[in-house]
């Protein structure tokens, strides 16, 4: 195993909330939104994990406070084994970590050509030297992400969505980053473009060994480029596993609603494991419990008191007091081909 | 960056409030600058001969009760008048653009304490604090500067700020933040040329507010001091002569009324132009 790149330990957030002037009269305390509880992950070099869950898990503030837009309360995360606090150079952060973000048609500013979005980069990071390398190295990143470098005069709204996501993907690499941040990078865009999309993230960790945090609500596309996945729920980490054991092998009663709710493209299979119902409980008071008790289908009277551990077997952890461990799980299957299952 | 894109060329184009507005201007500053030579008096010279004389050829809009030429007059207070609203509208919109958008960016207290103060600003009537300004610190070109630069500031960086705290969330500035560029480049380059479009709108209705407060001043006495002439003094002196001579307070009024109509159709146009595109 090589060293972590990026691992993050224990790490919080809160947001607190607007109070109102009931809140202040009545001089109740100000609420927060825990929005992260707890969360650990590590990144290696080169590999891709999948941050996997329902909106309003917390999966996007974990990306946020990776790429260092939002800080962290509690806990420590360790880039190659030193710590990256709060007021830390954001320079030096913005050429180890950078960020591709969901919505390509706010992600680049409409004012300036596709060819000064990049060349910026290099120009801010001293990267590529005088001017007129700079343009080469313009030029190699519009290659590198499959556009023709002729459309560098470009501004932004004459461009499609998926031509502005590759471009945001090579404003990225400009900085040379050993990872990337990518925040549903694809869910605004049509799925012909989507799987080009993926394709290029693919190619790229392929050739440049950059490492992925990709965030994403699409578990097939999750499953086609993760080597490990991280479900989130409620604001932590409810399981997390090497990409294909989590598919074929879940534990937590979530990540088996999850996977059961994955449309299947042949009418003749079902599955015979209920999705998960109901909503996500008001994240301003969670369960005391386990925080999926109250749509668990397993749930034993341990849950709704006892806040469950993450217990690790191996690469495999769960935080679970009842994982489905013995339970059969039929894998509902890919619209991907997946490798030695089923 | 491209300023002129064949997409604004052809939006121009369609744009008619905007090109009357542009040449109304156009017939105002080449007036301004270049009347007053053309004009045969000067404006100031008296004439006890010929007062109150009615519009003839020779006098194309009469003379004064004190015989001075009422034409040369518009045109010399134009000039006049034009320099200082100028001034009176970019001293607040540099000011309140820059507090606005320093404003919006940092957020917390800074913030917080910037808008108390505009909040206290804000709770007063324009004309009220502009005409106890000027009154405390006496009538002077200086002084107006001063006045409408303190009070009118707090409008552009209620915009500006505005629009900032929305720019500040979207993506592209997200990415400049995640990049490591510094703020000043932030603000500067990402964030200000995205933001600035309504502020120079509002500039454009604040011309129109301009003239009136400057004009207002000077027919209350307590702007441009005579005998340099000026439109509001101008309508001012004409209200004695009002059954004799009504051409004296009129064609100043007019002037007035032009410069209005001529930067309230700007700004719609440019409203218009500018609109973001989707």
């Amino acid at each position: 195993m090589t060293e972590p790149l990026l691992s993050i330990h224990h790490i919080s957030k809160t947001f607190p909330m607007a109070r109102n002037f009931r809140d202040v009269v009545t001089r109740s305390p100000r609420q927060t939104l825990r929005a992260l509880r707890d969360v650990s992950l590590t990144v290696r070099p080169g590999e891709v994990v999948g941050v996997v869950g329902e909106s309003g898990c917390g999966k996007s503030t974990l990306g946020r406070c990776i790429a260092g837009l939002e800080t962290p309360e509690h806990g420590d995360m360790l880039w190659q084994g030193a710590p990256i606090s709060a007021g830390e150079n954001r320079r030096t952060r913005a050429r180890h970590i950078q960020m591709v973000f969901q919505d390509p048609y706010a992600s680049l500013n409409p004012r300036m050509t596709l060819g000064q979005t990049l060349e910026e980069v290099l120009r801010v990071h001293g990267l590529a030297g005088d001017a007129a390398r700079r343009r080469e190295r313009v030029d190699e990143l519009m290659l590198m992400v499959g556009l023709a470098p002729a459309l560098k005069e470009r501004l932004p709204h004459t461009i499609s969505g998926g031509q502005r996501q590759r471009i945001c993907i090579a404003r990225a690499l400009a900085a040379e980053p050993q990872l990337i941040v990518a925040d549903e990078p694809v869910s605004a865009l049509d799925a012909s473009v989507q799987a080009q999309i993926i394709n290029l993230l693919e190619d790229l960790r392929a050739k440049l060994n950059i490492a992925l945090i990709f965030i994403a609500h699409d578990l097939n596309v999750v499953r086609h480029i993760s080597d490990r996945v991280a479900v989130m729920y409620l604001g932590e980490i409810v399981e997390t596993a090497a990409a294909e054991a989590l598919f074929t092998r879940p534990l937590h009663p979530y990540t088996r609603g999850l996977l059961a709710a994955i449309p299947i493209p042949d009418p003749k299979r079902r599955t015979s494991v209920p999705s998960v119902e109901g909503e996500i409980p008001d994240p301003l008071s969670p369960p005391i419990g386990c925080g999926f008790s109250t749509r668990c289908s397993h749930v034993i009277h341990p849950c709704r008191v006892r806040h469950p551990d993450l217990h690790q077997t191996g690469e495999h952890g769960v935080r679970c007091l009842n994982p489905a461990a013995t339970r059969p799980f039929a894998d509902p299957g890919s619209v991907y081909p997946a490798t030695g299952n089923q | 960056m491209k300023l002129l894109s064949q997409e604004t060329v052809r939006r121009f184009k369609q744009n008619r409030n905007l090109q009357v507005g542009l040449f109304l201007l156009a017939v105002i500053v080449l007036t301004s600058l270049f009347g007053p030579s053309l004009v045969p008096y000067d404006p100031e010279e008296l004439d006890f001969g010929n007062p109150l004389l009615a519009p003839t050829l020779q006098h194309p809009f009469g003379t004064d009760d004190l015989g001075r030429d009422v034409l040369a007059r518009v045109v010399a207070a134009g000039q006049v008048d034009m320099q200082v609203v100028a001034v009176c509208v970019l001293l607040p919109f540099l000011i309140g653009s820059t507090i606005g958008l320093v404003s919006g960016y940092f957020g917390g207290w800074i913030d917080r304490v910037i808008m108390r103060f505009v909040d206290i600003l804000w709770a007063f009537p324009f004309y009220v604090l502009v005409i106890s300004i000027v009154g405390a610190l006496g009538p002077s070109t200086t002084n107006i500067y001063l006045a409408f630069s303190l009070v009118v500031w707090i409008s552009f960086a209620r915009i500006v700020r505005g629009e900032v705290l929305l720019a500040r969330r979207l993506e592209y500035t997200l990415a400049a933040s995640v990049l490591g560029y510094s703020h000043a480049r932030i603000m500067l380059r990402h964030i200000l040329p995205n933001v600035i479009t309504p502020a120079i709108v509002f500039m454009m209705a604040d011309v129109v507010l301009t003239i009136l407060g400057v004009t207002s001043l000077g027919f209350l006495g307590l702007g441009i001091q005579p005998p340099t002439p000026e439109w509001g003094v101008m309508i001012a002196d004409g209200r004695n002569f009002i059954q004799d001579g009504w051409w004296i307070s009129l064609f100043p009024g007019l002037a007035i009324v032009l410069v209005g109509l001529t930067f309230t159709l700007i700004g719609d146009g440019l409203d218009d132009l500018l609109r973001p595109k989707a």
